[in-house]
C-alpha cells in the first residue's frame, strides 16, 4: 500500500518514539539493532517474516509493516502505543484485551494483526474523551463498576457491543453475554447495573 | 513462536494453491481462536498460514433449501442468532450460543469449529516437555492416564488417550446426522459427520477424516420435524464461559405422544462426539417420562470406563442426557 496509509495517528506516535528515541540515543544505550534498521519508529524491531496492513483505528487511517505472528493486542500496545487493551492471559479467556473490527467485538489477544488489513478497529481510546465520556463510562463510574481497573477496558467495550447486539435486555442476558470477561476483584454486581444504567443511552443514540 | 509466512486466499481454489505453493508446514488458518492458541503454547508450529476466513461467499447460511447449509466461514455467533435456527432447531443455536465467549463467537466459524482441538490439559500444556502426549508427540506417552482426569473421558478413550473432544456444535451436529464438505487438490467430497471423528485407538494424533491441504468449505443437516422439539444441555464447573463437564444434544421426531425417532449425542464425556444409539433405541416408541429418560440416560453410559477422578462423569453424564430428553420432550406440540 501507499504512503498515503501513513496516518495522523501513525504520525504521532512516531513522532512521540523519535523523541524517546532521542534521549535513548543520546545516553548511548539506543540498542544495536534499532541503530543497525536505522528505524527508531520500531523501538522493538520485528525479527520475523512481516506483512504490510493498513486499517482505521479509532476514525483515523494506519498502516504498518509487522510480523506475520503478532496479535493485534501487541500491535495496538507495543507499536501504536493505545495501551488501554490489556493482556491478562493473552489465550483469549480473560476477556481484557477486547475491542472491536467493524463494529463487533472480539479478543485481539487471538487476533492476528495480519486480519486487520482492510479493517475497522476501535479500542477503549476510541470511544469518548476524557470531556465526554462514553455513557458507558460514565455508568461504570456511576456504579463503582470497577475496583483494580484493569479488566475495565475490556469489559467496557464488551460491555458497549453486548447492548449494540441486543443482549442486554435482562440482568440474565447481560451476565450470560458478558461471561468472556473476567474481573477477578468480583465487581460484577457493579457491572450489570453500570450496563443496564447506559444500554437505553445507547439504543437511544 | 518460529516465524511464518502469512497469505489470504479469496477464494477456494486459490487457498487450495496457495497451500500447495507454501509447501511443509502450511496449515489453513480461519478464526484462529484454536490454531493461534495452540501456537502460543507451541503445540502448533505452522510456518505458513493461509487465510481462509474471507473466502467469496464462504460465510453463507441457507435455511430454505432441502437441507440446512452452513459456509464453513459462517460465523459463531451468527448462526447461533439465525432465527429459523433458534425457532426451528434449537439444539444447534443452543450448542453454539453456549460456546466460548462472545468475543470469540465473533471469531470463530463453524467450519474451523468441527477441527478444535482437545482441552486436555497435559496435551496444551506439555509443549514444554514436562508431560508425554500422543496427541502431541505420537509414541510419547499419555499423561492423562492415571494423571488428574477429573475432565478426562470415560466414553471412547483407548490406552493411548483418554481426551475429551472439546466442542459442543460437532455434538449437536453428530445428533443432527450432519454432513461436512471438503475440498481438497483432488476435488470436493463429503463426509457424514460420524465418520469424521476418529477413535483414539493407538493413532490419537489422527483426529479427523481431512487430508493435508483439504478445508472444510460447508455443513449441511436434513430438515426434520425432529428440530423443533430439540434441545442442547450443558453442564460445566460454572454457568456460563466453560467447556463441558457433561453435554446432551436431544431431538425427539414424535409420531402423537410417542417418540418415532430420537436423535441423541454426547459432549464432555468421550473421546470424540458420542451418538448415542442405545438411548435412542430405548426411547423408541415410547411416552417421555422422567423413569425412561433416566433410563436412556443410563444406558448411554453402560459401556463407561471411569479413571480416579472422573467417576462422577457417569452418573452427571447420564442425568444431564436424561434432562436433556425431558426438555426437548416438554416442546412437543
Amino acid at each position: 500500500m501507499s504512503d498515503a496509509h501513513d496516518s495522523k495517528i501513525f504520525e504521532v506516535t512516531r513522532r512521540q518514539v523519535l523523541e524517546v528515541g532521542t534521549i535513548v540515543s543520546m545516553s548511548g544505550m539506543l540498542p544495536a539493532a534499532a541503530q543497525a534498521q536505522g528505524s527508531v519508529s520500531q523501538p522493538t524491531p520485528e525479527n520475523g517474516a512481516t506483512v504490510r496492513v493498513s486499517f482505521q483505528i479509532n476514525g483515523q487511517p494506519g498502516a504498518m509493516e509487522i510480523d506475520a505472528r503478532a496479535s493485534l493486542l501487541d500491535m495496538l500496545r507495543e507499536r501504536l502505543g493505545l495501551a488501554g487493551a490489556k493482556k491478562g492471559c493473552d489465550h483469549g479467556q480473560c476477556g481484557a484485551c477486547t475491542v472491536h473490527i467493524d463494529g463487533r467485538r472480539v479478543a485481539s489477544c487471538l487476533t492476528l494483526a495480519a486480519k486487520v488489513d482492510g479493517r475497522t478497529v476501535t479500542t477503549i481510546e476510541g470511544i469518548g474523551s476524557a470531556d465526554a465520556l462514553h455513557p458507558m463510562q460514565q455508568a461504570f463510574i456511576d456504579h463503582d463498576a470497577l475496583q483494580c481497573g484493569y479488566c475495565t477496558p475490556g469489559q467496557i467495550m464488551a460491555a458497549i457491543a453486548c447492548v449494540k447486539e441486543g443482549h442486554a435486555s435482562t440482568p440474565e442476558d447481560i451476565r450470560e453475554y458478558m461471561s468472556g470477561n473476567i474481573c477477578r476483584c468480583g465487581a460484577y454486581v457493579g457491572i450489570v447495573a453500570a450496563i443496564q444504567q447506559a444500554a437505553p443511552q445507547i439504543e437511544r443514540g | 513462536m518460529r516465524s511464518l509466512s502469512y497469505v489470504r486466499a479469496g477464494n477456494v481454489r486459490e487457498a487450495i494453491e496457495a497451500f500447495a505453493a507454501a509447501g511443509e508446514g502450511a496449515r489453513y488458518i480461519a478464526g484462529g481462536t484454536t490454531l493461534y492458541d495452540l501456537m502460543k503454547l507451541g503445540v502448533e508450529r505452522p510456518a505458513h498460514l493461509i487465510d481462509i476466513a474471507s473466502l467469496e461467499g464462504a460465510d453463507r447460511i441457507d435455511t430454505r433449501g432441502d437441507v440446512l447449509f452452513f459456509g464453513a466461514g459462517a460465523l459463531m455467533a451468527d448462526v447461533a442468532e439465525d432465527n429459523v435456527i433458534r425457532h426451528d432447531y434449537p439444539v444447534l443455536a443452543e450448542s453454539l450460543s453456549k460456546a466460548a465467549s462472545q468475543q470469540l463467537r465473533n471469531m470463530a466459524t463453524v467450519g474451523g469449529n468441527l477441527l478444535q482441538r482437545t482441552r486436555c490439559p497435559y496435551f496444551r500444556n506439555g509443549a514444554i516437555g514436562a508431560y508425554p502426549c500422543n496427541k502431541r508427540e505420537p509414541g510419547s506417552g499419555c499423561a492423562g492416564i492415571g494423571g488428574v482426569d477429573r475432565g478426562q473421558a470415560v466414553l471412547g478413550a483407548s490406552d493411548a488417550c483418554n481426551a475429551v473432544s472439546p466442542g459442543d456444535w460437532p455434538v449437536a451436529l453428530t445428533a443432527m446426522d450432519a454432513t461436512i464438505e471438503i475440498s481438497g487438490p483432488a476435488g470436493t467430497r463429503s463426509v457424514p459427520i460420524s465418520d469424521f471423528y476418529r477413535l483414539p485407538g493407538n493413532t490419537p494424533h489422527l483426529e479427523f477424516a481431512i487430508e493435508a491441504g483439504e478445508l472444510v468449505t460447508g455443513i449441511s443437516v436434513p430438515k426434520t420435524a425432529a428440530g423443533r422439539n430439540s434441545t442442547y444441555l450443558k453442564v460445566r464447573d460454572r454457568e456460563s464461559y466453560a467447556f463441558a463437564l457433561a453435554s446432551a444434544a436431544v431431538a425427539l421426531r414424535m409420531d402423537g405422544n410417542h417418540v418415532r425417532q430420537a436423535h441423541i449425542a454426547l459432549g464432555g464425556v468421550a473421546t470424540r462426539p458420542w451418538r448415542a444409539r442405545e438411548a435412542e433405541a430405548l426411547l423408541n416408541a415410547q411416552t417421555i417420562d422422567r423413569e425412561i429418560a433416566l433410563a436412556a440416560g443410563r444406558a448411554a453410559f453402560a459401556d463407561a470406563r471411569a479413571g480416579e477422578h472422573n467417576t462422577f462423569k457417569i452418573e452427571l453424564g447420564a442425568r444431564t442426557l436424561a434432562d436433556a430428553i425431558m426438555i426437548a420432550g416438554g416442546k412437543i406440540q
